[in-house]
């Protein structure tokens, strides 16, 4: 099984690093955790309608033998390549300095292998490594325990990157099958803002396990833009796990769109440690054939005067399922506390199935809270609308999911990044449209 | 042009058209009127081949050619317009980028290339101003947040672009203000024409003051119980509908 795979590996793995350095005890301490609770099951609430029991009984290797490159001509059409970006490229989990653009010039845009090892990050590295991430959740811990490698991002006060950055995880297939275990850290000091794209793209059909985990940190008056792009190959899944800590005015939007893969869950976690705090979550998941997708979103209300916004839309058509569980938590002292949810769901085929649960954990009594979710299908009436103008039933039902799925879209401040998702949207429905979306 | 024979459809079971008899040739404009619930709009549906309708008699023919086993879209394709009652909203699609698919798929099924970008847009901008419609509106969202005259205009917009054979204007006029309807009935005046027709689907008497119809027939508990000329509508705006009633039954 993975997991005994899996606390084997971990052996190994301490002959690479540096098991001196102080962040290996917090390696150690999460591997102890993860040998304990193992993979969650179906029995936890948690996790009741996403199962890793395939998964696990495949034999992935947790280290790439060989290192593997990628010509950029061969993947360019990953990379929002429209517009100049700094760019954090992993082929198989190895940093990939050929495909990358890092920088140093006023922000640190570079290698979470850098920031662990080099005395000159370790400052920033005690005061925000493992902090905000949970110490007891198992694949998170299973994520610290093998953190090596991934993306640093620190951007000091009133600070702003020149140019968006993308950070790629690319899969190249050269193993049957294989295990990854990306650790991101990023920093945003007072007043400083960053745009982040993130992408995982598996090359080929063989297998692929991801389990990400990343740490946000927005300062006072920090404003954080998080893109998603998860239009995985057949055979790629995928575990992310973003804890986000904000402070007093903080503005953090993470969007994220699911298109792709074979089972995508994704853990969003916001913890507002501050006064007037925004965190937006949006999302639009369109899934075929028998693909999974699972949004757990945490957004935990801690001090007043605060909002929350989570708006995703689902479209669901085949043997696909989805999950929508949206989390909020308003502590006693969160006064003024303004939480919106959102959850709109259209099931295209009969055999789809979308599982929606919001959890509401309010303890102060001043608080603005409201929360949806609607499961149906296209309007007959817009349909025949737009078929009466001559526009064929496949075109129609994309226009009407385009329209369902559209306010997700107008908060996305990337025009570029905006409109490769419109061609990935109008692609996933399989139809041109005759104009960009 | 179109010619209906006998034609009887049902929604969930329930008869709603009950034996129509109709014939529109090229050139003309024919009015029906008809109190609520008489099946006004739901001839204009069928016609326009919504599939929630079952036709279980009859036939629609348009120039010759059965229209049974054509889908709404393929309709379109040979030349029939339905201007909506209640035209849906469309968020993030403009109502450019709405017209360029719906005239580039008529293209397509024609045969055609799609039409140039420059062509596009002259096309677009010569019809706007024919309705008199504001630049910085087609850049909207389809029909969001559009008053309800703004709506009809729009939708003759469309009629403008695509050119039907037969229009039919479901209550084009409910919902207009006076300087909207002279609009609207303007916009259809300029687009008729000898090789097409129009099919008017009113309440009101109002609207036939502006486009003025060659027949008018008066549907009443889904069959045409009366069929005249321009005067008839004038007399029913006078008497209502229950003389009718009455004189059916009797």
């Amino acid at each position: 099984m993975l997991k005994d795979k899996l606390i084997s590996s971990f052996m190994a793995f301490e002959n690479n690093v540096d098991i001196d350095n102080p962040v290996h005890d917090v390696r150690v301490e999460a591997m102890k955790n993860f040998e304990i609770k193992g993979f969650p099951s179906k029995k936890e609430e948690a996790w009741k309608y996403t199962s890793l029991n395939a998964l696990q009984k495949t034999d992935f290797s947790i280290f790439p033998k060989q290192t593997n490159t990628l010509e950029y001509k061969d993947v360019k059409k990953y990379f929002i390549h429209e517009i100049d970006t700094y760019k954090v490229v992993f082929i198989d989990g190895v940093f990939s300095s050929h495909l990358s653009e890092t920088t140093h010039d006023g922000v640190d845009i570079c290698l979470m292998s850098s920031a662990l090892n080099k005395p000159m990050y370790k400052q920033i590295i005690d005061v925000y490594f493992n902090k905000i991430a949970s110490k007891d959740e198992s694949l998170t811990t299973l994520n610290t325990a093998f953190s090596k490698e991934g993306v640093y991002i620190y951007i000091p006060k009133n600070k702003m990157p020149k140019k968006p950055i993308e950070i790629l995880h690319f899969a190249t297939g050269n193993e049957a099958s294989i295990m990854l275990q990306p650790r991101n850290l990023i920093v945003v000091e007072e007043n400083a803002e960053v745009q982040i794209m993130e992408r995982h793209q598996s090359l080929t059909s063989n297998e692929v396990l991801t389990n990400a985990v990343t740490e946000i940190f927005a300062a006072k008056n920090a404003i954080v833009d998080y893109y998603k792009i998860q239009n995985d190959a057949a055979e790629a899944s995928l575990i992310d796990n973003t804890y986000i800590n904000q402070k007093d005015k903080s503005v953090v939007k993470v969007h994220t769109f699911s298109f792709g893969g074979k089972l995508t869950r994704n853990n969003l976690n916001f913890y507002q440690n501050g006064e007037y705090i925004d965190s937006t979550m949006k999302g639009v998941t369109i899934l075929g054939e028998k693909q999974h997708v699972d949004h757990h979103t945490l957004v935990h209300h801690i001090e007043p005067n605060c909002e929350s916004h989570q708006d995703y839309k689902g479209i669901y058509d085949e043997n696909s399922t989805g999950v929508f569980n949206g989390k909020i938590i308003v502590e006693k002292l969160a006064q003024k506390t303004n939480a919106f949810q959102q959850n709109n769901n259209i099931l295209i085929s009969d055999k789809a199935t979308i599982n929606t649960k919001p959890q509401l954990e309010i303890f102060a009594d001043d608080v603005k809270c409201s929360h949806g979710c609607t499961i149906g299908q296209l309007d007959e009436d817009a349909l025949f609308y737009l078929q009466s103008r001559g526009i064929p039933r496949k075109e129609a039902n994309a226009l009407l999911m385009y329209a369902f799925a559209n306010n997700v879209l107008a908060s996305v401040r990337i025009p570029e990044l905006k409109t490769r998702i419109n061609k990935l949207i109008a692609n996933k429905l399989g139809v041109n449209l005759g104009f960009d979306l | 042009m179109l010619k209906i024979n006998n034609l009887h459809a049902s929604v969930d079971g329930k008869e709603i058209l009950k034996g129509i008899n109709l014939e529109i040739k090229a050139g003309e404009v024919h009015a029906i009127m008809g109190p609520n619930g008489s099946g006004k709009s739901t001839l204009a549906s069928v016609i326009a081949g919504k599939e929630e309708f079952e036709v279980t008699e009859g036939e629609v023919i348009l120039e010759g050619e059965n229209l049974e086993d054509s889908a709404p879209e393929e309709r379109a394709h040979k030349g029939v317009f339905l201007s909506f009652q209640y035209p849906v909203e469309i968020p993030g699609v403009s109502v450019t980028n709405f017209m360029k698919t719906a005239i580039n798929e008529s293209r397509k099924a024609r045969g055609l290339e799609d039409m140039k970008a420059n062509e596009m847009l002259k096309l677009i901008r010569e019809k706007a101003e024919m309705l008199e419609i504001d630049r910085k509106f087609l850049s909207r969202s389809l029909n969001e947040g559009f008053s309800g005259g703004e709506k009809k205009r729009n939708e003759i917009f469309q009629m403008a672009m695509l050119e039907p054979k037969l229009a039919i204007l479901d209550e084009t006029d409910s919902g207009l203000d006076i300087d909207a309807l002279r609009i609207v009935a303007n916009g259809v005046n300029k687009l008729k024409s000898k090789d097409n027709a129009v099919l008017l689907i009113t309440h009101y008497q109002r609207l036939l003051d502006y486009i003025v119809p060659d027949f008018v027939h008066v549907l009443h508990n889904g069959r045409i119980v009366k069929s005249g000329g321009k005067e008839l509508a004038l007399e029913l705006e006078e008497k209502g509908y229950d003389w009718l009633k009455n004189e059916v039954t009797v």
